[in-house]
């Protein structure tokens, strides 16, 4: 049996306790009232002008010029002819639009467009001033000018106070996911009786644990979401499907039979019903299952099969509200596979590394090269699925460029073109070279590379999904998302290995044991290995 | 020397024959050629065989697919005639990459395979009307047959192969 050693668990307490004084200390951060939001975006603005200089005066009334700075949309003359290309394309578009459009067709067209530049935090105005002389931005621009000011940072108020949330948020679905895609991979595993996994059996089986504790913390931000604590849903918020109330949007209306407050917070209860309880009742029964009982073998095969018929449904429903849901006029129908992916590929990283790390303790005799090459193989293949996914959402967009879904690639290309960009190199690129090589996939060291990459890399995907909706041009990586993710990965560490530590490392019973400890794939090279089997 | 005499030893269980080929290596004999009727696993390893490039080629010639396509997008959507086409940015390759990347992967991948499929062939000389260099035509079916050059050492070479469970043991001329 494995002894979950006292550094172990005082590294995963230390990394919860530094998490939780990170996350307050954030949460203290966050400005209080609209004055001190406003201080912090005159610092902004007054820095910004200081690194520019007066290259573009009319940026003094640009009131959105602080969310400029970090993509240099001015930085070659050439880009800003392209600019100027696309506000003339859309304005155009928009005109013969509007033109073919009822009155009252119209006033809602309008009703969005205004709610987008919100949500863009001046996107399309910005689009506006670059081009003068059209009538579409003008005429737009005139009608938002008076209270502009105020508008914008009281957005950006709420953006800020979003900011601790949202570091919490990113990080707690990152680690619920993992451990919820490695249920689900444990569960093929068992349907498609797989002969080489069966050794990996009990660490799947650890991580999995941390399913119970993250869905917890997770049931907590349900109510306390629904309590109206944080404003990470915009459409959660007071007045939306009021027609009488000036917060009032016709579009959310209209998809209020599905996302309304009652039927979310059912919803979210549900999935975490059932991927636990499947996780809770599959964990005994393997435990028992080692006294060699084949009629408890079928029983968790049959469990499996439902499980993952219901994972696949309630993975793209959670997908959509936990996730899309921050972008709620936005839309996509492979944004369930795409979280899928960027799950699964983790999650077999994340056993890859538990794997390799209680391989070089000693504590897995059975697991041999063969079997890290196979998960290697599985981390470099859902690399490619990843980025095949992520290619084909942002390409058929990018073509077709229709402004209700364009505006959501915009903003990350806006705000966020540095982590936007950046993973691709993480998550495609670099796992790609590392791993293609049919040698490095049993080298540890490269492996250990190659998964942080990937993990950083998926940390930073869910980032981009979630924190334009949320925070917006007010982000940065900080105390508070640091903070977050060392919580997360200490309750990470304590939950998968405290679980270790409670059963068998060999699942004795399985039929398949044999097969996989005697696992071989001819082509390698087994290094450093002395036990009986080879 | 005359090298040009060859046992012929035929089997036909692939586990006699990887037995085989382990005891004659242990003996330090050559063994010329295995013919087979089926891939055997871990022969080549017995056989002490150098492990393929074939991979690597590969590689590299995906590499020139990736490149070919990019130079053929650039040339002729961007340098040579760079048309407004529905709205396409064409100021750049990089600005319409994203229309580009079908193209890129496939010529990728089409020049990875194809190219290395040619590799294959010439390598293992390979063609339409090649003759057939099949020393026994039941190495085709279902026996397994081992080629070790002879080197005056005929009868020990008999001798050890008897050891070894083979069901015809003959010694020709190659020509």
């Amino acid at each position: 049996m494995y002894q979950f050693s006292g550094k172990l668990k005082m590294l995963a307490i230390g990394l919860m306790v530094i998490g939780l004084i990170g996350t307050a200390i954030s949460f203290m951060n966050t400005p209080k009232t609209l004055q001190d939001a406003k201080d912090i975006l005159a610092k902004q603005e007054a820095s910004h002008h200081g690194s520019h200089g007066g290259g573009h005066g009319e940026a003094t009334n640009d009131h959105h010029a602080n969310t400029e700075h970090k993509s240099d949309t001015h930085k070659s003359d050439h880009k800003e002819v392209k600019s100027n290309d696309v506000a003339h394309t859309n304005d155009h578009k928009k005109e013969v639009k509007a033109d073919s459009l009822s009155h009252k067709e119209e006033a809602a067209n309008h009703a969005e467009d205004t709610r987008l530049t919100d949500s863009l935090n001046g996107h399309v105005a910005e689009k506006a001033h670059v081009d003068p002389s059209s009538h579409a931005g003008n005429d737009h621009d005139t009608a938002h000018h008076g209270d502009d000011h105020e508008e914008h940072a009281k957005h950006a108020f709420h953006q800020m106070q979003n900011k601790p949330w949202s570091a919490i948020y990113v990080s707690l679905i990152f680690f619920l996911g993992i451990s919820l895609l490695v249920m689900a991979f444990y569960a093929a595993q068992r349907v498609a009786h797989a002969g080489w996994s069966v050794v990996l059996f009990r660490v799947m089986e650890a991580i999995t644990a941390n399913l119970h504790y993250v869905s917890a913390i997770m049931l907590v931000f349900i109510i306390v979401t629904a309590m109206h604590m944080n404003h990470l849903f915009p459409w959660m918020a007071d007045g939306v499907f009021d027609p009488l109330s000036e917060n009032y949007d016709p579009i959310i209306d209209g998809k209020k039979w599905f996302m309304n407050l009652p039927g979310w917070v059912m919803r979210s209860v549900f999935y975490l019903l059932v991927w636990n309880g499947f996780r809770f009742y599959i964990r005994k029964k393997s435990i028992e299952q080692d006294n060699g009982d084949l009629d408890l073998h079928k029983k968790i095969y049959n469990v499996s099969v439902v499980f993952i018929l219901l994972f696949m449904i309630t993975e793209s429903m959670m997908s959509w509200d936990w996730i899309m849901g921050i972008d709620p006029h936005w839309f996509s129908t492979l944004f369930g596979w795409y979280v899928l992916a960027t799950l699964l590929v983790s999650a077999l990283t994340v056993i890859c590394l538990v794997t390799l790390y209680l391989r070089s303790k000693g504590h897995l005799p059975f697991v041999n090269d063969s079997h890290i090459h196979d998960l290697a193989k599985f981390m470099f293949g859902f690399s490619v699925f990843w980025t095949y996914l992520w290619f084909a959402q942002f390409m058929l967009i990018w073509y077709a460029d229709m402004p209700e879904e364009t505006t959501y690639f915009a903003l990350r290309f806006k705000e966020y073109v540095v982590p936007f960009i950046g993973m691709i190199a993480l998550n495609f690129i670099f796992p790609i070279l590392l791993l293609i090589n049919s040698d490095f996939k049993t080298v540890p060291w490269v492996i250990v590379i190659a998964g942080v990459f990937i993990l950083v890399g998926h940390y930073v995907d869910l980032f981009v999904m979630i924190m334009p909706g949320t925070v917006g041009a007010q982000w940065g990586f900080g105390i508070g998302e640091i903070s977050a993710f060392l919580f997360f990965l200490g309750l990470f560490i304590f939950a998968t290995f405290n679980a270790f530590a409670k059963a068998n490392p060999v699942v004795k019973g399985n039929p398949f044991l044999h097969e996989s400890e005697i696992h071989h794939y001819y082509i390698i090279e087994h290094r450093g290995e002395d036990n009986a089997h080879h | 020397m005359s090298t040009n005499k060859v046992i012929h030893a035929l089997y036909n269980d692939d586990d006699i024959l990887m037995d085989a080929v382990k005891k004659v290596k242990g003996e330090h004999h050559h063994i010329e050629e295995v013919y087979t009727p089926f891939p055997v696993h871990g022969l080549d390893k017995a056989l002490g065989l150098a492990p393929t490039r074939l991979a690597i080629t590969a590689f590299l010639y995906g590499i020139t697919g990736t490149s070919i396509a990019t130079w053929l997008t650039w040339y002729t959507m961007i340098a040579d005639w760079p048309q407004d086409i529905g709205g396409k940015p064409s100021f750049s390759w990089l600005e319409n990459m994203p229309a580009f990347v079908p193209i890129l992967f496939e010529l990728t991948v089409f020049f990875a395979a194809h190219l290395m499929v040619i590799t294959f062939y010439m390598r293992s000389r390979i063609w339409p009307f090649k003759e057939a260099e099949n020393p026994d035509p039941r190495t085709t079916d279902d026996h397994f047959l081992m080629e070790i050059p002879v080197h005056n050492n005929e009868e020990k070479l008999t001798a050890l192969l008897e050891t070894t469970g083979a069901v015809e043991i003959k010694v020709v001329d190659k020509h």
